[in-house]
């Protein structure tokens, strides 16, 4: 049978078992992205008193973004992490191709979701919108929609470069899957890859109403 | 000079804030000096009473106590508690000037203290204000965080660049004391340092008259012409924006909805930003004058405003 | 084939050091004990190197000018010792020596969870002690080790991002090493160690883990939003283009308070088992003091609006801030309460890490103490921003943190290195260190009363006599400082052989040789009994 031949779990020396070894590296996981909540939350505790202290002109920079890449983006995030979901499943049921072909359409989707990013951040550049490299805005409240766009690149900048990590280990766990590393028996590293990839689409789901939908019910 | 050294162990006593903190930390120091002895003690007791020796090789197991954890959780919480609402009563009183204070701004920069009497006079480095009449300092800094020490009137209050924080106090013995610069500034932190000259009310009026320039209102009101506020400003026909007669204290409605009072932060943003904040009723043309007027002349239009109310 | 060692007593069988020869066996090493002495020679380098910005310091403020070096280089002197003691001295300190080479002995495992991930914690924080020696080497950084803004961004010429980024790099070191310490004890613990089972420290070490672990990430964005603010002039913390410099100090603290209670839980970890080693004795109130470590870890993510009381904050937080700050000194109360309770009816043995384990609690009972004058609102005005704030701090981190530190060192010793340190010079030398202590901190506490600022390189001369103290204090400390290291080192060498048990303390690490083999243990140990199991007749108090 195709997972007898496959690689027995090699449990580290230092665990009695596999599933203490599972245990272990599902709970370090879990610590590791509260520590990303805190990263991220200490961003957004900067753009919420920025907000605060300028209400109109953070819709102004809002009313700048493009809703329906966002909106294209979000969905892009959301149907990716359903095939990381598809990837859990396949690796707990044993099957190879469903696997190999759901964690590639979850890294192709990831980077649809940058080549979006990178469009939207040339236009930005284009519109000199860009503070501290380009930004020609002169209009009134000059100051508060430079704080607006500084938090949008520094927010969404930080996301990207989580996504793009992402993007790398689900390679290397593609990678592994191919050389039929992953049984029914051990695909922990599948599940905790998963995990950390709807960290990174559960951040843009707060990002995209915290940057782009900012003022948008206004008349 | 402390009596019986050469050198001072405590600060002069020179404020009506002074005694209300010393007191506080009397009650502090008697309270850690008996929990010190207390712990010092007892291990120094029990050290010597259960050492190691023939006899006493082996400790009683004693199971903890609950009743004993309970109380020694109350109790300092309870010591504790009365110690926050009376250093809070404190810092509240230090917070708020009384209404008749006599104002002086104070700008610090890189590395000294600027200060501004609404009468005229200006000093570097040095304050002199009268005794037995409560002072209030209005503070803010050319470009870093400064903060305003006076340590015989235990008076201490940052000065943050973009906004105005204010310290008040009440002299209460004529002399010189120290003014520190408490937070780190660069290079000459510890050179940003002077006096402040508590004097005489009699003597104090008498310095003031001498070497007496235009007030800040006055200049205020040159800055008002020259850099054109009144030709948008004013109470006739011809005017584009609200008549500031009577501004400062009162209820501003602005567009959006928001109402505010006007008091000198509004007015410096008014003059820094003034799309941020429009009036209701007007339109947005006021140019921003960043660049074109410094820190104190936006004290003195502040003044000139507020003598205009 | 690399020549024996010399180190390792005669005779003694094959153990986690001599198990493999060569550099590369220590520098590729995934052994938790090994990878804990290579962060003892980091730490103990940057604890010399602080100690030299230190005593420029001092020697400086003997006299009241401005006389032996320049402003410029005196604030750079400070801000250095500011960073390494405490990035890169007292937040690894107990937890990345002492917790990485006992935790897994002390719980029964044969490791920690992730010792890949251990051994690359140490490289980051060699890595991030590269950028900070790249800062020293290049001019240095005048910010203190606070970074306030608008001076570190706008004003400051020196190397702030360099800093900034060894700064951000060493904070995964901490990030890591927590994360490690976590999953290590809720996953690995030996069958029948249960919660309340477990010896003080791990509790100790957990409590510092959760913090590390949930505070440090803030501190790298706001050293990332600093970095971002000089080289692209974005305007964060400018007022001019919008930005707020009060909300770097709340970004900032927000983290840093929470840390300086890293930089004391693992000290008081410590205390714990060495009191109840030296007193043959189970602690007093075991589960308050464990629960109380984990309270502090909670109450100090609170109370970082305390360092800004004159700041500009509105009133009311202040009050909330004040508050709460005298909340969390409550449970520091418990344990010293509880740990003066053990030592009665206790059988007390005066060995070295006994002396600095009492040291720690008086120095850190006073050090907490002034803690509730700064608390206290209205007393804060006057004593915030001078030497009365660094006498506070230097009461706890230093006669606290360090001298459990110490003590620590002393008491692991035999089971880190096979040999017994030399007793009298080891009692001479925490004595030596405790007087000093006391001369070099106490006059500040005077200094800051009347009114001296931080900072100062220079001064008004009537503070002249108190400085001079306090550097004579200083001299005396550093000569302390300097005899473990000598005698430490020498016992390496000459000391007695250790036996697996040298002070008749219970708790597993003690169930094992000297120093131990590679995988800790023979077979995977079982425990069955309370801690601190010492055999004597039972007492119950009400």
């Amino acid at each position: 049978m195709a997972d007898h031949a496959a690689a027995v779990e090699h449990v580290a020396h230092q665990f009695d078992d596999a599933e203490q070894q599972k245990l272990a590296a599902e709970l370090g996981m879990w610590i590791f992205l509260a520590t990303e909540v805190m990263f991220f939350g200490g961003m957004i505790l900067a753009y919420t008193a920025y907000r605060y202290l300028n209400p109109t002109a953070f819709a102004y920079g809002s009313r700048q973004l493009s809703v329906v890449i966002g909106g294209i983006n979000t969905g892009v995030l959301l149907v990716s992490s359903f095939t990381v979901v598809l990837s859990v499943h396949a690796a707990r049921t044993g099957a190879r191709r469903l696997l190999l072909v759901s964690l590639g359409a979850t890294i192709v989707l990831g980077l649809v979701f940058l080549g979006f990013k990178a469009y939207e951040w040339r236009h930005h550049y284009h519109e000199g919108l860009v503070p501290g490299i380009r930004f020609t805005y002169a209009g009134p409240e000059a100051a508060g929609v430079g704080m607006f766009f500084w938090l949008y690149f520094a927010l969404t900048g930080v996301h990207a470069l989580h996504l793009t990590i992402g993007i790398g280990v689900m390679a290397v766990i593609a990678a592994l899957a191919w050389r039929g590393r992953f049984t029914p028996a051990y695909h922990n590293p599948v599940e905790i890859a998963g995990l950390y990839w709807h960290f990174v689409d559960v951040v843009w789901i707060f990002l995209l109403p915290l940057l782009y939908l900012v003022g948008r019910h206004a008349p | 000079m402390s009596r019986f050294l050469p050198f001072p162990i405590f600060p002069r006593q020179a404020s009506t804030l002074a005694p209300r903190i010393d007191h506080l930390l009397y009650y502090l120091l008697g309270m850690s000096g008996l929990m010190t002895v207390l712990i010092a003690g007892l291990i120094l007791y029990f050290s010597i009473r259960y050492r190691r020796r023939p006899g006493n090789e082996r400790a009683t197991q004693v199971h903890g106590s609950n009743r004993l954890e309970i109380a020694w959780s109350v109790v300092p919480l309870g010591i504790f508690l009365f110690t926050y609402v009376w250093g809070a009563s404190i810092y509240f009183w230090a917070y708020t000037p009384p209404m008749d204070s006599l104002e002086i701004y104070g700008v610090g920069k890189q590395w000294m203290w600027k200060f501004q009497h609404l009468s005229g006079q200006r000093e570097i480095n040095e304050l002199h204000v009268p005794v037995a009449r409560p002072v209030k300092v209005l503070l803010t800094s050319q470009d870093v965080i400064h903060s305003f020490s006076v340590p015989d009137f235990r008076v201490k209050q940052d000065a943050v660049p973009g906004r105005y924080t204010e310290a008040w106090f009440e002299a209460t013995l004529p002399g010189t004391y120290h003014l520190f610069c408490a937070e780190y500034c660069g290079t000459l932190h510890s050179q940003m340092i002077g006096s402040v000259v508590a004097m005489e009310p009699a003597a104090f009026e008498q310095w003031l008259a001498g070497g007496a320039t235009a007030s800040p209102a006055e200049r205020g009101q040159k800055l008002f012409q020259s850099l054109g506020c009144n030709t948008c400003h004013r109470a006739d026909a011809l005017a584009r924006g609200p008549d500031l007669t009577g501004l400062f204290g009162r209820q501003v409605h602005l567009q959006g909805g928001t109402v505010l009072k006007a008091d000198e932060a509004y007015i410096r943003q008014s003059i820094l930003d003034p799309a941020a904040q429009v009036v209701q009723g007007y339109e947005p043309i006021m140019p921003t004058f960043k660049g074109l007027v410094t820190e104190e002349g936006i004290l003195d239009l502040i003044e000139y405003i507020k003598a205009g109310s | 084939m690399t020549a024996a060692p010399i180190v390792v007593a005669p005779g003694a069988p094959e153990n986690y050091l001599t198990v493999d020869y060569g550099v590369r066996s220590w520098l590729l090493t995934r052994d938790h004990k090994r990878i804990g002495l290579l962060y003892l020679m980091s730490i103990t380098a940057a604890f010399f190197l602080g100690g030299f910005f230190a005593l420029g310091l001092r020697l400086e403020l003997l006299t009241p000018a401005g006389d032996l070096m320049r402003a410029e280089t005196y604030n750079k002197f400070f801000s250095m010792h500011g960073i390494v003691m405490v990035f890169f001295f007292l937040i690894p300190s107990i937890p990345a020596v002492l917790g990485n080479f006992l935790l897994p002995l002390m719980i029964g495992a044969r490791d920690v969870a992730f010792p890949r991930l251990n051994l690359a914690s140490w490289y980051i924080y060699m890595l991030g002690a590269a950028f900070l020696t790249y800062t020293m080497v290049s001019g240095g950084v005048d910010t203190g080790w606070t970074f306030y803004t608008p001076f570190s961004t706008l004003y400051s010429t020196t190397n702030v991002i360099s800093a900034a980024l060894g700064i951000f790099i060493v904070g995964f070191s901490s990030i890591l090493t927590g994360l490690n310490f976590i999953v290590t004890i809720h996953r690995m613990r030996a069958p029948g160690l249960t919660w309340f089972r477990l010896p003080l420290l791990v509790w100790a070490l957990y409590a510092t883990s959760i913090i590390q672990v949930l505070a440090t990430p803030v501190l790298a964005i706001t050293l990332t939003l600093v970095a971002l603010e000089r080289t692209l002039h974005l305007g964060i913390f400018d007022p001019a283009l919008g930005g707020d410099p009060v909300l770097f100090q709340h970004l900032f603290w927000f983290y840093s308070h929470p840390a300086v209670y890293i930089m004391i839980l693992p000290g008081m970890g410590v205390v714990s088992e060495l009191i109840t080693t030296f007193t043959r004795k189970r602690t007093f109130g075991y589960t308050y003091i464990a629960l109380s470590s984990v309270a502090i870890a909670v109450l100090g993510f609170l109370v970082w609006g305390h360092h800004l009381f004159i700041a500009g904050q509105s009133m009311y937080a202040s009050m909330v801030f004040s508050l709460l700050s005298y909340l969390v000194a409550v449970p520091s109360g418990v344990k010293v309460f509880n740990w003066t309770a053990t030592l009665h009816k206790g059988s007390i043995e005066f060995r070295t890490p006994m002396l600095y384990a009492l040291g720690f609690i008086g120095l850190f009972t006073i050090g907490g103490l002034t803690g509730l004058f700064l608390a206290a609102l209205g007393l804060d005005i006057h004593v915030t921003d001078t030497y009365f704030v660094v006498a506070h701090f230097h009461y706890i981190m230093v006669g606290g943190m360090v001298m459990a530190y110490l003590g620590g060192i002393h008491n692991w010793w035999p089971k880190i290195s096979g040999r017994m340190y030399p007793e009298n010079w080891g009692r001479v030398s925490a004595i030596i260190i405790f007087l000093g202590f006391n001369l070099t901190f106490f006059p500040q506490f005077v200094l800051g009363y009347l009114g001296m600022p931080r900072r100062y390189w220079s001064y008004p001369d009537e503070f002249q006599v108190l400085n001079v103290l306090s550097t004579a204090g200083a001299s005396v400390l550093g000569l302390g400082y300097l005899l473990p290291m000598c005698y430490l080192i020498w016992s390496l060498f000459y000391g007695e052989p250790a036996p697996p048990n040298p002070w008749g303390a219970t708790g597993l690490e003690w169930q094992t040789p000297s120093p131990p083999p590679r995988e800790n243990f023979e077979r995977t140990p079982v425990v069955t009994r309370p801690p601190y199991d010492y055999p004597g007749p039972e007492e119950h108090v009400g």
